[in-house]
């Protein structure tokens, strides 16, 4: 495709990933106190959108083969058991990440 | 003031070892579809959303047209409305550095800024803010202009490093839950996501996820830290 199309498209991705980032932030600006439901939803979404995150990223997962969802499950155990035992987040991703590699390259 | 970058150097270490990696692979993924190390690093210092930038790849190669581009935007990164609603008060007195901060909301950075950091007093929130938003963007940046530079030179087999992130995002949301009261909120988003993914499939069930757990939150009594 030409040079212009491909700065287009840039320009457009660009823009519309800016105008979502700061859309609520003009909506809501500081002159103009949000409404009572924005400022409970920002305080409560946080619970609900590391939920959803957490399910986007392992929306790959299939159970139709043990290789499917062994590896997921096995590693999301590790992380979730060093997390509750040792509250660090670097130990719990880089053994998680550690044990997932080993997982779906060696064994499954 | 070098005790808040340090603070967000060591907050930000796990999205650094996620950035570079993915940003390599988006590095990887442009060069071999035939663009250059500027574009690459162009793509990652104006669009900066990681998920939309390898979907940009199939929308340059296959010379779709701005309109389509343009959707596609709207629906990959719709989420983002979602970041900026839960962050309205913390990044509310953060004078000349607010732009930058809501440009580079990131769903790492996001996932970084919407906790508390107990090692960081108040009036410091704006700096570590600036410092953990300003780390990750560099990690990225780095990432996506090394992987072009390497093209296909890489030998080590990284499948599977892209779980760094699916990590943080579960180590984020557990710190949640162990510190919440109730947790009607994170069942909230875990079940609506869930269920939206069984009805919808993986490729279309963000959107119907979020019209779902904003119904539902805005109907829920419930709050986080009610006794």
């Amino acid at each position: 495709m030409s040079e212009l199309h491909t700065w287009g498209t840039v320009a457009v991705i660009a823009l519309i990933t800016a105008a979502l980032r700061f859309l609520p932030f003009i909506i809501f600006n500081s002159n103009k106190k949000a409404p009572k439901i924005v400022e409970k939803l920002g305080r409560i979404l946080p619970y609900s959108v590391m939920g959803m995150l957490v399910v986007y990223c392992l929306k790959g997962v299939s159970f139709t083969s043990i290789s499917g969802f062994m590896p997921a499950l096995i590693a999301c155990t590790v992380v979730g058991l060093l997390y509750v035992w040792k509250r660090s987040t670097l130990i719990s991703i880089i053994c998680g990440t550690v044990c997932y590699m080993l997982l779906v390259q060696i064994v499954f | 003031m070098k005790q808040i970058i340090k603070s967000a150097f060591i907050a930000t270490i796990p999205v650094l070892t996620g950035y570079l990696v993915l940003g390599f692979g988006f590095g990887i993924v442009i060069k071999s579809a035939g663009y250059g190390i500027f574009l690459a690093f162009a793509m990652s210092l104006l669009i900066y959303a990681g998920s939309m930038q390898y979907v940009a790849v199939g929308l340059l190669t296959g010379g779709v047209s701005l309109i389509t581009t343009a959707l596609t935007t709207l629906i990959v990164n719709a989420r983002h409305l979602f970041y900026g609603i839960s962050m309205l008060s913390k990044y509310k007195d953060t004078g000349k550095l607010k732009p930058y901060l809501i440009f580079a909301l990131t769903d790492e950075t996001y996932s970084l800024v919407c906790n508390d950091n107990p090692n960081i007093k108040p009036e410091q929130r704006t700096n570590y803010y600036f410092f953990v938003s300003l780390f990750n963007q560099i990690y990225w940046i780095l990432g996506s202009v090394i992987g072009a530079l390497a093209g296909t030179l890489i030998k080590f087999n990284s499948e599977g490093i892209d779980f760094a992130l699916t990590a943080l995002f579960l180590t984020v949301f557990l710190e949640q839950w162990l510190t919440a009261k109730k947790h009607s909120s994170a069942i909230i988003g875990v079940v609506a996501s869930i269920l939206c993914l069984i009805i919808f499939g993986k490729e279309n069930f963000l959107i119907p996820t979020m019209l779902i757990i904003t119904l539902l939150l805005c109907l829920c009594k419930e709050e986080p830290n009610d006794v």
